[in-house]
C-alpha cells in the first residue's frame, strides 16, 4: 500500500481521517510536487484545521486520468510556522496558501503574492482591514491608476478592481475581494440543524443554488446514508443542466449588452426567463432553491413538469440557436469579441483554471467527465471546448454548452420516463459517520465546486470547506485584460461572470 | 436585416401586460395562509421546524422578514399552513410582515405611513442605486430582471442608475457584511435628499440565516428609516415592482 497519499476512486469520496498519511513537510512538498507535475492533476482544496496547539494541513488533488481524488497531509505547530511555498512552483496553489496565511498567520517563503484573500472576520491579523489592501503599484510618470468599486455601475455584487494603465491600455489589473464575506464556513459548524446547512449551501452563490446544494447533499449522503435511487439521480442532473442553460443564456444577453447589440440582449433575456420560469414551475423558485435536499426531494419531477421542460427546451433551444447564429456572424459583434481578453492554454494550466473558463482556453476540465457523480456515472457527456481563449471562445463555449445541456436533458428525461422508482422526502441526518473526511465535487455552470467536511469522534461536523470555481478563475480575468483597452474590461468580466459571494463565503 | 426581422418574429411579445394581475406558477411561494384553527401543539411543531426562527411558537405567526420560503412548515402541516402564489407581499412597516393565523387576508402598504414627499417627488420618475452588501446574487439578478423586457418597470419611470449622485434612493440586498459597512454608508451619503431606502430579500430585512453571523453588521439598517420591505429568497421581480407601485401610488 502507498503510504505517501490516499487515492480514492469515487466522487463523493470518503475515508477515515486517520487513514490519511501524515508526512513531514519536506516530504509533503515532494509528494505534492510530483503529483502536480502531471498536467491532468490539479488541486481541489488545501486547508488547515486547528487541533489544539497544532495545525493539521490537508490537500485534496483531482486526478483526471484515474478519475480519483488524492489525499495527503502534514502537521505543524501553530506558532510562527514558516514553510517553503509550494505556490512558488505551482502557481495554481497561490490562493490556497494565501488563505492559510490569512487565517492562521503561517508564512510561505517564496510565495509570489502572499496577500489577503477575503478579510474573514476570524482572520489571524485583525490589523489587516479591507480598506487598507496592499495594492501593487508602479512608479512612472507615464502610468496612471484607475480604481473601480466596490460598488459598481450595474446591479452586481461588490469587489474592487485596480487598473494600472498606460493611456487607454491596461498594463496590470489587481482584483480585491472580500466585501461579500458572510462567514458561511463558520456557520456550517455553528448551525446545528441539517436543514439550516442545506439552506446555507444554496445561498453560497444564488446563481449556482443547485450546484452548491448538490455538492452539499452528496457530502451529507456519503457521511450518513448514500442514496442509490436512479430516478432521483436523474432529476438532480436535469436541475443542474437547467441552471447551466439559464445562466449561459443570461450571460449571452449580458455580452450583447456590453457591445451594444440590443436585439441579442433583449431576446436572450427573454429566453432566460422561459428557462427559470420552468424551474419555478417545478419547485416554486426561479433559482431552484429548495429543490435539492439530501436523501430525497421536496419536489419529485412529475410527468407534467417533465413535458413542460421538453416543450420549453425545444422552443427556447430553437430560438437561442437562431439568435446566437446571428450574434456570432455579425461583424460589429465579432470585432469586439475576437482576440479580446485572451487567456492561453498554458496560462490556464498554470493558474489551475476549471470549468468553462478552462474549457474555453482549450483545457478540458469537466467534473461530469473526469469524476462523474449522480447519473453522469451512467451517461456520457460530450466534451465542449474551444482553443482560442478569447471572449469569442467564451461566447461560443456558452452557446455550445447550452446545446449540449439541452441534448443531455432530453436524453435524461427519456431515461427518467423508463425508471420509475419513487423519490421519497428528504432525510435530514443528525448523526454522521464519525472521524471521517469526505470530499464532494459537482460541475456547476462556472465549473468545479468542491465541498469538504470533516467529522469528529461524535459525528459532528468539525470542519467545512467550500470552494467555488471562482476561487481559481478570478485570476484569469486579471490576465485577460492585460494589454487590452480598459473599455474592454466590462466585456471580459461578463465573459467569465465570476462569483463574488462564492469566493468570499 | 431580414434575419433580424425573422428573429423579432420568433421573439414575439414577451412583456408582462399587467404587472398587478400576472399569474405565476402555482408552486411559487408568496404570502402564506395560516389556518385560524392551528393548535398550540402544531404552532410549536412548526416553530421547531423553521430553520430561521420565523415562526412564533405561541402565536403561530410567520415573519416574512425572516422566512426563507423553504416550505418545511407547510410540508409538515399541509392542512394548516399554505404558501399561496400571491406575490404582493411588500410592506412599509416591518411588523406587517408578520402573518398571523387569521386566514386569507391580502397584504398592503400602510398608506398613512408613507412619507408624503415620496409621491410628490418620485411618482413619475424614481431612480435607484443598488448596493449589494453580502447578497448572494439571486436578489441582484431578480432586480435586474425587474427592468428587463419581461417585467419592464421602466414603463413607470423606475430604473437603476450607475451613480448614487443620480439616485433618489438605495436598494439594499444581503445581510450587510462587515466588509461592506463603509461602502454602504458612503453610497447612501452620496445620494441627494430627499432619499428612500428599500430592503430587498430576507437577508436584507432581517439578516436571514446570517443574522447571528460574526461577519455581519446590521447597524446601518437599525439606524435608518426603511421605506419599503420586499421579502423573498430571492424577492420576485413582481413583488419588487408591485411594492414600488404601491409606494409611489401608481
Amino acid at each position: 500500500m502507498n503510504r505517501k497519499y490516499l487515492d480514492i476512486k469515487a466522487n463523493p469520496a470518503i475515508c477515515n481521517t486517520e487513514d490519511i498519511p501524515v508526512l513531514p513537510y519536506h516530504e509533503f512538498n515532494d509528494v505534492v510536487s510530483g503529483i502536480l507535475a502531471e498536467e491532468s492533476n490539479h488541486c481541489l482544496a488545501y486547508f488547515a484545521v486547528p487541533t489544539g496547539e497544532n495545525l493539521q494541513f490537508y490537500i485534496a488533488i483531482a486526478d483526471d486520468t484515474n478519475n480519483s481524488i488524492i489525499l495527503t497531509s502534514f502537521t505543524a505547530e501553530r506558532k510562527s510556522a514558516v514553510f517553503p511555498s509550494l505556490a512558488a512552483k505551482f502557481f495554481q496553489l497561490h490562493g490556497f496558501e494565501r488563505e492559510i496565511h490569512e487565517n492562521y498567520g503561517i508564512q510561505f517563503e517564496g510565495h509570489p503574492w502572499l496577500k489577503p484573500v477575503r478579510f474573514p472576520f476570524n482572520r489571524y491579523n485583525q490589523d489587516s482591514v479591507i480598506e487598507n489592501y496592499p495594492f501593487y503599484s508602479i512608479e512612472s510618470e507615464e502610468l496612471h491608476e484607475v480604481g473601480v468599486g466596490p460598488v459598481h455601475a450595474g446591479v452586481i455584487e461588490p469587489g474592487h478592481f485596480r487598473f494600472i494603465c498606460n493611456g487607454e491600455k491596461v498594463r496590470h489589473l489587481e482584483i480585491q475581494l472580500g466585501y461579500q464575506h458572510r462567514g458561511i464556513e463558520h456557520l456550517m459548524l455553528t448551525k446545528n440543524s441539517p436543514l439550516q446547512r442545506c439552506i446555507l449551501a444554496e445561498n453560497i452563490a444564488g446563481d449556482t443554488a443547485v450546484g452548491h446544494a448538490l455538492a452539499h447533499a452528496q457530502l451529507i449522503e456519503i457521511l450518513s446514508e448514500p442514496v442509490a435511487n436512479e430516478t432521483l439521480h436523474i432529476e438532480r442532473c436535469i436541475a443542474l443542466e437547467m441552471e447551466r442553460i439559464a445562466v449561459h443564456i443570461g450571460d449571452t444577453a449580458a455580452l450583447c449588452g456590453d457591445v451594444a447589440y440590443q436585439l441579442g440582449q433583449v431576446v436572450c433575456e427573454a429566453l432566460r426567463t422561459t428557462v427559470i420560469n420552468t424551474t419555478q414551475l417545478w419547485c416554486g423558485n426561479r433559482f431552484g432553491k429548495s429543490l435539492i435536499r439530501p436523501g430525497g426531494s421536496n419536489f419529485p419531477l412529475t410527468e407534467e413538469v417533465a413535458n413542460n421542460i421538453l416543450k420549453m427546451l425545444e422552443d427556447t433551444g430553437r430560438r437561442y440557436v437562431e439568435m446566437t447564429d446571428r450574434i456570432l456572424t455579425l461583424p460589429s459583434v465579432l470585432a469586439r469579441f475576437e482576440d479580446i481578453g485572451t487567456v492561453s492554454r498554458e496560462q490556464a494550466l498554470k493558474l489551475g483554471l476549471v470549468g468553462m473558463a478552462a474549457r474555453s482556453s482549450g483545457l478540458l476540465r469537466d467534473i461530469r467527465i473526469s469524476h462523474p457523480f449522480q447519473f453522469y456515472r451512467n451517461f456520457e457527456v460530450h466534451p465542449v471546448y474551444h482553443s482560442s481563449g478569447d471572449v469569442l471562445a467564451r461566447a461560443l463555449q456558452r452557446k455550445k454548452e447550452v446545446e449540449e445541456s439541452i441534448r443531455i436533458i432530453q436524453s435524461l428525461i427519456t431515461r427518467w420516463k423508463e425508471s420509475k422508482t419513487t423519490v421519497s422526502r428528504p432525510v435530514y441526518h443528525d448523526r454522521l459517520r464519525p472521524s471521517s473526511l469526505a470530499v464532494s465535487l459537482t460541475e456547476g455552470w462556472r465549473g468545479e465546486i468542491c465541498h469538504v467536511a470533516m467529522t469528529n469522534a461524535q459525528g459532528e461536523i468539525q470542519q467545512y470547506k467550500i470552494k467555488d470555481a471562482s476561487f481559481h478563475n478570478w485570476m484569469a480575468l486579471a490576465l485577460a485584460v492585460r494589454n487590452q483597452e480598459i473599455s474592454d474590461f466590462p466585456l471580459c468580466n461578463k465573459s467569465y461572470n465570476l462569483s463574488y459571494c462564492g469566493h468570499d463565503l | 436585416m431580414l434575419k433580424e426581422i425573422k428573429i423579432l418574429k420568433s421573439h414575439g411579445v414577451q412583456y408582462v401586460k399587467d404587472l398587478r394581475t400576472q399569474k405565476v406558477a402555482e408552486r411559487f411561494r408568496g404570502r402564506p395562509i395560516i389556518s385560524n384553527d392551528i393548535t398550540d401543539e402544531e404552532k410549536k411543531q412548526a416553530a421547531a421546524l423553521c430553520p430561521v426562527g420565523a415562526i412564533d411558537p405561541t402565536k403561530g405567526s410567520i415573519d416574512l422578514g425572516r422566512c426563507v420560503f423553504c416550505n418545511e412548515c407547510a410540508f409538515a402541516l399541509p392542512d394548516k399552513i399554505h404558501f399561496t402564489n400571491d406575490y404582493r407581499i411588500a410592506t412599509n412597516r416591518r411588523e406587517d410582515l408578520i402573518i398571523q393565523p387569521r386566514g386569507d387576508l391580502p397584504l398592503r402598504l400602510k398608506e398613512s405611513e408613507i412619507v408624503p414627499q415620496i409621491r410628490t417627488f418620485f411618482k413619475g420618475s424614481l431612480k435607484l442605486r443598488q448596493v449589494s452588501a453580502g447578497g448572494d446574487n439571486s436578489c441582484e439578478m431578480e432586480l435586474n430582471a425587474a427592468g428587463n423586457v419581461n417585467f419592464d418597470m421602466g414603463r413607470y419611470g423606475i430604473e437603476f442608475v450607475a451613480s448614487p449622485r443620480h439616485a433618489d434612493g438605495i436598494v439594499i440586498t444581503g445581510p450587510v457584511s462587515k466588509n461592506m459597512v463603509t461602502a454602504l454608508r458612503i453610497t447612501y451619503d452620496a445620494v441627494p435628499d430627499p432619499k428612500i431606502i428599500i430592503l430587498v430579500g430576507t437577508d436584507a430585512i432581517s439578516g436571514g440565516l446570517f443574522a447571528d453571523s460574526p461577519a455581519i453588521d446590521r447597524s446601518f439598517i437599525e439606524n435608518h428609516r426603511i421605506d419599503l420591505y420586499v421579502p423573498g429568497n430571492p424577492a420576485h421581480p413582481l413583488t419588487f415592482i408591485n411594492g414600488l407601485m404601491d409606494l409611489l401610488g401608481i
